[in-house]
């Protein structure tokens, strides 16, 4: 009994047995001849989900309706624009951070105030900016293919003690933003305004300045993941954000986040970035092919949303 | 019409009991009508008007007593009352707001049925509207979303007052001209006296005592769920109305401290929408917001409160803080515990650098549970495992924490049982005394006469000013229903 409390107050619980079974079942079928390799890869591709993941979840956790879809532009954008203010130039690295960081910011400001002075629904206006965003990202590109300065390029595909240093990265991200979620009053007002945005005005919580900071965030991280994927893959592609459209969700729903605001779980994200990868990678050794991977991951998506739907009403 | 059809009951309630939990909403309430007459049914809020009314048309099985359709009973329920012709126009406008006017027709007339309805529809309804409000200007073939409030309530009735094969026995009105100007009051006056001359039966709901003295045959005064006169409308005045609807006037009242009125306000705000008195309140004063419900007060509450409170900086400090009284809707969070939802407000005190001290939350927390006697082993538990009266005491001790200086509540104590009433009430005295201001809105006449001042309000305007001793429930009541004038 107690048992079974501890593993529903616990849902990220899940994620990681997932994620350990497939890594076994996965493990077995090749002969345990890749268990390291596997085990950084998935390290390093989770990372990025995981970035943009958190991003994703404190959105998510303002409640019903709240979303950010310019996730996958945002991602593109940042990669083209600072891979080509760097140009190759280690002495460019910290600026070309900087680039990416400020554009995070214009974006959350500008999905924000089509949230806000235009009225427009999140799903709507982050998409319609992600247009523009995606947009602005061909007109920059321009079919060019620009190498990360030397520097950023080994630092993003090596390891620090076997582990990645990109999953250091987003580690250490993870920290921060969980801090920030259970220790911090910004924490608090984001769970408040997810559970009732009433009750949070009524409060006395400036709920436009915290959901203006949480999209803001979002675009944020989204702009650094980009900046990282792009040196990590040697160079911006204007597709380099599209499949993080579906994985920004489906890690924050399958970790164990309430899709309906308010409750949120960074180790879940963790967990579920680790199995989307694993699963992918599990399908890729059995033959599969993309197509009835992303069937599988849609089935997955439902499923937990069905099991964590059903195990709310149990309370 | 001769003495035998006027005899003839069309509906009969004997006896009625409802209970919602612990209130009683009708203790025994008797209430006949029969054809050929009109009905005047007058009460305070919560009186339980509208839950006779739900009796009678089907909506609501009582709990005792028994419902009788043109004198054979048996049967009950909404369908038995539509059969027995009850038409029912409710005070929340019921129509579809994305239907046609006609739409709207076919859904309470099922008969219009088969092919051409809505020419049919359309007829019927013009007929009717012609009928009741001559020159009504209204195009039947337009959506009710495009309609004002008052063509929508002309609708509705003029649908309910309709038939097609068998005219309604009986039409129930409640609140039928709360939107209607004086004129379009008047013409609908004027049908119901027709429509009760060829034998048809009204039951009128109004606050505006005026048109009920004029209209009505008889006149049912309602209160605490009983009904406590039933006489000739001839026999009323306003004022013996206004007297019978009453409570017996009890002379409890309260030490009251002396005039606080002196200084400068520490909240005002001009005449809502041009309208009525101005609003100010005085440092360590307690004002009660009264009047019947829904007329205002809430707004106002809110408007105080949003106004005064940045939705996009957070405040240095708070300075007024805001207990709900429709907790689901603006009150509790209910995913967390008791403790994170009594220290919500509070935050900025509880930390450093913007981080939380769980620890000193937690103190807060025990200091609180301790003070209100919040019934809970552990104030981690969830909100939602304490009882309606308890998550109230937890939202009293949300704006209490706070270093707000004054507090707004809304009629925060719905549903809430008399001892703990009494508890928050000892607070709310001792915190008063202290130099807090309190604003509170209350239907409840025993908790309006524990403030300093009172602002009465109607139709969304202060209409009067009481203090001291002038807060009686024969002067809110006064106040709050309009007079004769507006028939």
């Amino acid at each position: 009994m107690n048992t079974a409390r501890l593993l529903f107050s616990r849902p990220w619980i899940w994620s990681f047995a997932a994620t350990t079974v497939v890594w076994v079942v996965t493990v077995v079928f090749t002969g345990g001849a890749s268990s390291l390799g596997l085990s950084q890869a998935a390290l390093t591709f989770a990372a990025f989900s995981v970035i943009v993941g958190i991003g994703q979840m404190f959105v998510i956790t303002l409640g019903p309706g709240n979303i950010d879809l310019s996730v996958p532009a945002t991602m593109t954008l940042s990669g083209t624009l600072a891979l080509k203010l760097m140009d190759v130039q280690d002495s460019m690295i910290a600026v070309g951070l900087l680039l990416s960081i400020l554009l995070g910011l214009a974006v959350g400001i500008g999905n924000y105030v089509l949230i806000k002075l235009l009225r427009i629904p999140p799903i709507i206006a982050t998409l319609s900016m992600s247009f523009i965003i995606q947009s602005t990202a061909i007109w920059a590109n321009r079919g060019l293919r620009i190498k990360p300065p030397d520097i950023l390029a080994s630092f993003t595909t090596s390891n620090l003690f076997g582990i990645p240093n990109i999953a250091i990265v987003a580690l250490v991200l993870s920290a921060v933003a969980w801090v920030l979620l259970e220790k911090t009053i910004y924490g608090r007002w984001i769970s408040a305004i997810g559970q009732s945005t009433f009750a949070a005005r009524m409060t006395g919580i400036p709920v436009d300045g915290t959901r203006l900071a949480t999209y803001v965030l979002c675009a944020v991280l989204a702009s650094i993941c980009g900046y990282l994927l792009a040196s990590f893959s040697g160079g911006a592609a204007l597709n380099m954000g599209a499949e993080y459209l579906l994985m920004s969700i489906a890690v924050v729903v399958i970790g164990g986040t309430a899709v309906a605001g308010g409750n949120s779980n960074i180790p879940g994200i963790w967990g579920a970035s680790l199995f989307m990868f694993l699963v992918v990678s599990m399908l890729n050794t059995y033959g599969f092919g993309a197509g009835f991977r992303l069937i599988l991951t849609g089935l997955i998506i439902i499923a937990v949303i069905l099991v964590a739907g059903g195990r709310q009403s149990n309370r | 019409m001769n003495e035998v059809t006027a005899r003839r009951e069309v509906v009969a309630a004997r006896g009625i009991k409802v209970t919602f939990g612990a209130v009683k909403a009708l203790d025994g309430a008797d209430l006949v009508i029969h054809a050929g007459e009109c009905v005047g049914l007058v009460g305070h809020n919560g009186a339980g008007k509208s839950t006779i009314v739900n009796v009678i048309n089907g909506g609501l099985a009582p709990h005792a007593g028994e419902v009788h359709y043109g004198g054979n009973g048996g049967q009950h329920g909404i369908s038995a009352a539509r059969a027995s012709g009850v038409r029912c126009v409710f005070q929340e406008l019921s129509l579809c707001p994305n239907l046609t006017v006609n739409e709207n027709a076919r859904i309470m007339h099922a008969e219009l049925a088969g092919w051409n309805w809505r020419v049919r529809a359309l007829a019927l309804v013009e007929r009717q509207l012609q009928d009741i409000f001559p020159g009504h200007g209204i195009d039947c073939d337009s959506t009710i979303d495009d309609l004002s409030i008052a063509e929508r309530q002309m609708v509705e009735i003029a649908i309910s007052f309709a038939g097609l094969r068998d005219k309604p026995k009986l039409v129930i009105l409640d609140e039928p001209t709360s939107s209607l100007d004086a004129g379009l009051a008047a013409q609908l006056m004027a049908y119901i006296r027709r429509f009760v001359g060829e034998g048809g039966s009204v039951l009128l709901i109004s606050h505006i005592l005026g048109e009920i003295l004029s209209t009505s045959d008889r006149i049912v005064v309602m209160k605490d769920g009983r009904v406590v006169a039933d006489r000739a409308a001839s026999a009323f005045s306003t004022r013996s109305l206004v007297e019978a609807m009453g409570n017996v006037v009890r002379e409890q009242e309260w030490l009251r401290s002396t005039d606080k009125r002196g200084g400068e306000p520490v909240l005002s705000m001009p005449p809502r929408r041009g309208q009525g008195l101005a609003f100010q309140a005085h440092r360590g004063e307690m004002i009660g917001l009264a009047g019947l419900g829904g007329h205002g007060q809430t707004e106002m509450l809110l408007d105080l409160y949003l106004s005064r409170n940045s939705n996009w900086w957070p405040a240095r400090r708070k300075e007024i803080a805001f207990v709900a009284g429709d907790r689901g809707l603006n009150g509790t969070f209910p995913l967390w515990s008791i403790l994170k939802n009594l220290s919500i407000a509070s935050l900025g005190e509880l930390s450093s650098r913007s981080l939380v001290d769980r620890g000193q939350e937690g103190m807060l927390g025990d200091g609180w549970k301790k003070r209100i006697e919040i019934r809970t082993p552990d104030m981690e538990n969830r909100i939602l495992s304490l009882s309606g009266g308890n998550q109230q005491k937890v939202l009293f001790a949300r704006a209490l924490v706070t270093t707000a200086r004054i507090v707004l509540m809304d009629d925060p104590m719905r549903g809430v049982d008399v001892g703990t009433k009494q508890e928050v009430y000892d607070i709310l005295r001792a915190e008063a005394a202290s130099g807090r201001t309190f604003i509170w809105y209350s239907t409840e006449m025993d908790e309006i006469r524990l403030c300093d001042r009172v602002y009465v309000f109607r139709e969304g305007a202060i209409v009067a000013e009481l203090a001291g001793d002038e807060i009686s429930e024969k002067n809110v009541l006064e106040a709050s229903f309009s007079g004769g004038e507006a028939a």
